[in-house]
């Protein structure tokens, strides 16, 4: 296989996975807008299934197998065989993208994020990679169509305005520390796009509650108790890997431009990013901030993050400016 | 940072006098919603320096937008706006966080040894209503199930206390420890920036290829340090430049985007030590004597042979030129004073020569694979003896009158007019920018940074738990044990931490009804 057809079968691999994801979209947002015979706020099951007197501890103490679709009234749950049928093509896309991103790693004979692009992909792979990781151990169904929707953004926005062909780095790119350094920072990526996936499901299931309207669609999701404490669990392992990004990202920066940190515009936006997370976890831990208040919070990081890799990768003079474009 | 609740009134108002008001004040800072605050005040402050450009990376940029907003301009350089992460609003903003994270860890470290030497407290009269209970008979009597648990408990450890007829074990202190040593790490990682900056120093020096460095403060282009450095101090260590490798893309979409840049230097650690050769590239600094040498740009040196009207050499050294796009269109100026009459030449230089009606002469290519000199000379009055410090790149061209404009290929000649002398394009050598930097604080920062990172997980993975167990005696002989926990954490599951401690109950003694 010469250069040319692997760059051809990488692409190929990647435009394969966008279509199958748009067959998971359609399959998760058919589940969620089905409509069994039962509509009002009695068909959520996690509710039910909360024992009296638990509600002292938080809800996360109850065993993971109460949302379980394996427990009878979920059984005829409308859009179960849909949401299943989601999850199967997202595990197919996931493994077609990986194809895809490894052959764009042989075909430039280095890791697969030297420029946007690349690391387009590579994020869109760590998106749906948390995902998949977090579906292994809870039922998240009802996760896929934003996480799925947001993949297929970062996937198109590649192909179409990002899209650079394979090359060369740039001496200052080559290091071991673009392993370790950006690797690190795609899965928080891809973490962070999860989390705040639910964190905006979070305050619209929550503003539901409130107003005591949990219908329809809303009532598809898992009770707000349960999306915050999902936030939280995704947010605080992807914290401490972005202090540790930041920090290899500051090594590396002292080998290659000899000063740890210079309040280069990715830097200081990679500090604002880690400042409003750490903002976050403070929060949680504060009477009065939890809850609404601390999901806004972990959105305004995210917001950073973006603000991170498309501001300054694209409008700002900075020494991160690798975007091959 | 003390978790503190939201109080039901509006705040208190500070009480009068001054040491109330400290109290009252210092109460505030301490809260963990000042904290907060602070810490998104921390996020805001710092967004103007991404967005402005800043004088520690690049003051020209600066200077322009400054000419370029006469209104606003002075006013934000007043505010420090253009030295954001220098300016005492920034630091006020960073130091009050800090003065707020002392304040809660202190108390806190104080509670937490407390609690590291003390046991945990006696088990609930009633477990039935807490997480995870379990209730179940076994064979033995009540002091033999207590005596397991103790011992089992012990075992995995956790710290238990025991009294009449229950046990209590609570584990997970690490987490408070790594919350502990996070913050305080966070602090020593300050003042090893600090420390950093006060003893620190870096310079900036341009070397051509086959000339010599020495470091002393007068051969630096650039040089700054801490308050706390003597510059006539710095290591004595010196190299040569004998020879600079660069390489372009030629093929694919990026075209003239560098791939390789080397620099093989001669280093003479010591006077009197032998010397060595070294390679220094981009990622791969040298370090001599405490200090590291970066690689960090290079650049084109035309050696222009230029006579005067006499026929004397005056110039025969390359002079530095300075890249101004990608490309390497460089710019430069080569000053005779020595010349009769003095001479002064602005010129550009292209590696990859191109001329068109929009852009005028400019390098198409970073490599010279046609390179070309477009010249400007002038005579007259250079304006070195007027005792005010100039430019070595720039021409000041006040009293000086123009002599004509050329441009030359390597090995062609021009003949100023009126035989004021000869200019000569003899060839091309390069030169390499160097960075030489020596930062005491940056082991100090690297270990206050691995540590928080350390202290950071504990924190968050670690769950701090109680588990109990309570027994009491049957009519038949057997026990009732009655089993159940409390995560202290946040969240988490405790069914693994309960069902761990009934199996250490139920070893080895069969579980009966």
């Amino acid at each position: 296989m010469n250069a040319t057809t692997l760059a051809q079968w990488s692409n190929m691999a990647v435009y394969s996975a966008m279509c199958v994801l748009i067959l998971a979209l359609i399959a998760f947002a058919v589940s969620f807008a089905a409509r069994g015979r039962r509509t009002d706020a009695a068909a959520t099951p996690e509710r039910q299934a909360v024992p009296a007197g638990v509600g002292a501890a938080s809800a996360s103490d109850l065993p993971d197998a109460v949302e379980s679709p394996t427990l009878a009234p979920d059984a005829d749950e409308p859009g179960r065989r849909a949401g299943n049928i989601g999850m199967s093509l997202t595990w197919l896309a996931f493994g077609v993208l990986l194809v895809g991103v490894v052959l764009r790693g042989i075909w430039a004979e280095r890791v697969p994020w030297g420029n946007m692009y690349e690391f387009s992909l590579t994020m869109s792979l760590g998106i749906l990679a948390v995902f998949l990781i977090v579906s292994l151990r809870r039922d998240v169904r009802w996760l896929g169509l934003p996480v799925v929707g947001i993949t297929l953004l970062s996937l198109g926005m590649a192909v179409t305005v990002l899209y650079t062909e394979a090359a060369q780095l740039v001496p200052a790119l080559k290091s071991w520390w673009l392993v370790i350094h950006v690797s690190a920072a795609v899965v928080c990526a891809g973490a962070f796009t999860v989390s705040t996936m639910i964190a905006l499901l979070y305050l619209w299931r929550e503003r539901a509650e409130r107003r005591d309207r949990v219908t329809g669609i809303v009532a598809k999701l898992p009770d707000a108790q349960r999306l915050d404490t999902l936030s939280y669990r995704i947010i605080a392992f992807a914290f401490p890997l972005w202090t540790f990004a930041v920090i290899s990202g500051a090594i590396w920066a002292e080998n290659a431009w000899g000063r740890y940190w210079g309040w280069d515009p990715k830097e200081t936006w990679a500090f604002i990013t880690w400042v409003v997370y750490a903002g976050y976890l403070h929060a949680r831990a504060t009477a009065g901030w939890r809850g609404r208040r601390a999901a806004y919070i972990s959105i305004v990081g995210y917001v950073a993050l973006l603000v991170n890799y498309f501001g300054v990768n694209l409008f700002v003079n900075s020494l991160h400016s690798y975007s091959g474009m | 940072m003390t978790q503190t609740t939201i109080p039901q009134a509006p705040a208190p108002l500070p009480p009068m006098g001054t040491g109330g008001f400290l109290r009252w004040a210092w109460r505030q800072l301490t809260s963990m919603r000042v904290a907060l605050i602070l810490l998104f005040l921390l996020a805001i402050a710092s967004i103007p320096g991404s967005v402005l450009p800043q004088n520690g990376t690049d003051p020209i940029r600066v200077d322009d937008w400054i000419a370029g907003n006469p209104t606003w301009g002075p006013i934000l350089e007043r505010l420090g706006f253009f030295d954001v992460y220098a300016a005492p609003w920034f630091a006020a903003v960073y130091l009050l966080l800090f003065v707020s994270l002392i304040g809660c860890v202190l108390p806190r470290t104080a509670t937490h040894v407390r609690a590291l030497r003390s046991v945990p407290p006696p088990a609930p009269r009633r477990l039935d209503r807490l997480a995870g209970f379990r209730r179940f008979d076994v064979k033995g009597t009540p002091d033999d199930v207590l005596n397991a648990a103790e011992s089992g408990l012990r075992g995995r450890r956790w710290r238990v206390s025991r009294g009449d007829g229950w046990v209590a074990a609570e584990k997970g202190y690490l987490r408070e420890t790594g919350n502990l040593l996070f913050h305080v790490a966070l602090v020593t990682l300050l003042i090893s920036v600090a420390y950093g900056a006060l003893f620190g120093w870096r310079g900036n020096v341009i070397v051509r290829q086959g000339t010599g460095f020495s470091d002393t403060l007068t051969q630096y282009d650039a040089w700054g340090g801490g308050r706390l450095v003597d510059p006539a101090n710095l290591p004595p260590f010196a190299f040569t430049l004998d020879d600079f490798r660069v390489e372009f893309e030629r093929n694919s979409s990026q075209r003239g985007a560098p791939r390789l840049f080397e620099a093989d230097v001669t280093l003479y650690p010591r006077p009197g030590e032998a010397p060595e050769q070294a390679t220094i590239r981009v990622n791969e600094p040298l370090l001599v004597d405490g200090a590291k040498v970066f690689l960090v740009g290079h650049g084109y040196a035309p050696v222009l042979e230029v006579r005067d009207a006499l026929g004397r050499v005056v110039v025969d050294q390359g002079t530095v030129f300075l890249p101004q796009d990608g490309n390497f269109t460089s710019t430069g100026v080569v000053k005779a004073p020595d010349a009769r009459p003095a001479l002064g030449i602005q010129g550009l230089f292209l590696p990859t020569a191109a001329v068109d009606e929009i852009r005028g002469p400019h390098s198409i290519f970073p490599a010279p694979d046609d390179p070309a000199v477009f010249l400007s000379a002038w005579t007259g009055d250079l304006g070195l003896d007027s005792g005010v410090p100039q430019s070595i790149y720039r021409l000041d061209t006040a009293n000086m009158t123009q002599l004509g404009l050329e441009s030359l290929r390597p090995g062609e000649m021009w003949e100023l007019p009126e035989g004021t002398g000869t200019i000569e394009f003899v060839g091309l050598e390069r030169w390499a920018s160097f960075q030489i930097a020596h930062d005491p604080g940056k082991e100090p920062a690297l270990i206050s940074a691995a540590l928080a990172l350390v202290g950071l997980m504990l924190s968050l993975f670690i769950r701090r738990r109680r588990v109990w167990v309570r027994v009491s005696a049957e009519e038949s002989g057997d026990t009732v044990v009655q089993v159940a926990g409390l995560m202290r954490s946040d969240e988490g599951d405790l069914e693994p931490d309960v069902g761990e401690l009934v199996d250490i109950i139920a070893e080895g003694r069969p579980v009966s009804g």
